[in-house]
């Protein structure tokens, strides 16, 4: 399993290069669309650069589950 | 309730001669070419017969935001640099205090090919690797209303977002459509304008074997030259232009500083050839007529035409038959294709900012590379300098591959 700091460092890369949130606002406790401002076409991107970075599978029908980056963190840290 | 009077008080341009409307107008006077060697890989991989074009001075991408920039086309990019530029020109601020109610802002931003950059690299991705790798935001990229789509949502324009495609008249065919929507009592204020950049193999390809492009390759500069007897093409540029249009009363309202009125926009088509102009220039001649009828302007009145001459052998002639039939002997032409090659969707508003100034200023840019006139020609045509002119009524030509015709009126205000 990997480190869940790691994990949210590596994600928070990805969050920054495709909708230019600065790295240090990534954290476990903001929602991707409420705090973050992230739409639906980013999340897209999102979740295939993390798939191709930490080697994890992320299906639709959890992508939608995914609503925090503490969500997130936690999915790759468990099917990673 | 009277029809209101339209005036033009914001610009916006970035162009092969440079990233904002001082550089495009510098340039048009001093002659100075954006036209150049291109030094792109694929133009030796495909053995292009056309190695010439006009690119962007200035990369968008230098100006925008990177994220910003990331979820653009490159012509959605132009687009709104070019409207981002005339917002500010015309004074209008941002959010709540924009100056303009929301309901009451139009946009009309035309492109001829659209987004074709994304089409490629995102067909090579799905070729390469897969679907997963193809991004979410394709559509919206290649779309050819994602320039008006993406400049009317910048700024909040929620009183009709709209992109006619006309080929190369679409600008022109954006600036006609804003004129109605605001003699229509629709809008109070319009953006409206051309974006194109579509510089990539298979355009170069394409054109070159539709013959339509010039092959001086070992000439760049003197490449586009229209009217002369030495002609044998155009050549392909990228950019994008906007104008702010003013419901007249709105602007003085508000003490905008008014740079020319927009007095007649007229259309036509010829249904005659998908490529070449109806050779007695019959719909062109519709097209300027019908814009000086849409303004109760007299021919005499039209002192210049900013004509459409692309340095094409047919079609520069056709225009200057259409003009005489349609307005006489009199007007005094000049083809600012010459030093911007012909930026196709956004020639009609890039060349609209050229005619606006040129009537604002009372100087008309020559014609560059005009050495020998072609004998079919009897007007008027400024060469070498530019001469100085006080216009009444200017014209602004512009025709579109499957023979859309579109002409602009602007009158000094």
């Amino acid at each position: 399993m990997a480190d869940n700091a790691k994990i949210l460092a590596g994600l928070a890369e990805i969050v920054e290069e495709v909708a230019g949130v600065a790295k240090d606002e990534v954290t476990p406790e903001k929602s991707f669309v409420d705090d973050l401002d992230i739409d639906s076409l980013s999340m897209v991107e999102i979740a295939v650069q993390a798939e191709d970075k930490f080697g994890v599978k992320i299906p639709d029908d959890e992508l939608a589950n995914l609503k925090t980056v503490g969500d997130a963190v936690n999915y790759v840290a468990k099917n990673s | 309730m009277s029809t209101p009077d339209v005036v033009v008080t914001g610009l916006g341009a970035t162009t092969p001669l440079g990233g904002d409307v001082d550089a495009l107008w510098d340039g048009l006077l001093a002659s100075r070419s954006g036209v150049r060697l291109l030094e792109e890989e694929w133009v030796e991989t495909y053995d292009l017969p056309v190695r010439i074009a006009a690119p962007l001075a200035v990369e968008p991408t230098e100006v925008l935001p990177r994220v910003e920039a990331r979820r653009l086309d490159r012509v959605e990019q132009v687009a709104m640099v070019a409207a981002r530029q005339a917002w500010r020109d015309a004074g209008f601020g941002e959010g709540e205090d924009a100056g303009v109610e929301p309901e009451r802002l139009g946009v009309v931003i035309g492109t001829g090919v659209g987004g074709a950059g994304t089409l490629l690299a995102m067909d090579d991705q799905l070729e390469s690797n897969g679907v997963r790798k193809v991004s979410p935001l394709t559509v919206p990229m290649l779309m050819p209303n994602g320039p008006a789509a993406w400049v009317g949502i910048d700024l909040k324009a929620r009183a009709g977002v709209h992109a006619p495609v006309s080929a190369c008249a679409s600008g022109a065919e954006a600036i006609a459509w804003a004129f109605r929507m605001l003699r229509a009592g629709e809008a109070d204020v319009v953006v409206a304008g051309g974006a194109e950049a579509c510089i990539a193999a298979i355009t170069m390809a394409g054109f070159a074997q539709s013959r339509t492009m010039s092959t001086r390759n070992d000439d760049p500069e003197g490449a586009s030259r229209p009217w002369d007897v030495d002609r044998d093409g155009f050549v392909l540029g990228e950019g994008a232009g906007c104008i702010v249009l003013e419901r007249a009363e709105f602007a003085a309202a508000r003490g905008a500083r008014v740079y020319a009125k927009l007095v007649g926009a007229g259309t036509s088509a010829d249904a005659h050839h998908i490529t070449a102009p109806d050779p007695e220039g019959t719909g062109q001649a519709r097209a300027m007529r019908a814009a000086l009828r849409s303004g109760d302007i007299d021919p005499q009145r039209v002192h210049h035409v900013n004509a459409h001459a692309t340095s094409t052998p047919v079609g520069d002639v056709t225009e200057t038959v259409a003009v005489r039939k349609a307005i006489g002997d009199h007007p005094v032409l000049t083809a600012p294709k010459s030093v911007l090659g012909h930026l196709l969707g956004a020639a009609g508003a890039v060349e609209s900012i050229a005619t606006i100034l040129t009537v604002h200023h009372g100087l008309i840019p020559p014609t560059k590379n005009l050495e020998q006139l072609d004998p079919g020609v009897t007007l008027d045509v400024v060469r070498d300098e530019p001469r100085k002119m006080d216009i009444d009524v200017a014209l602004n030509d512009s025709f579109g591959f499957g023979g859309h015709n579109v002409t602009l009126a602007f009158a000094k205000a």
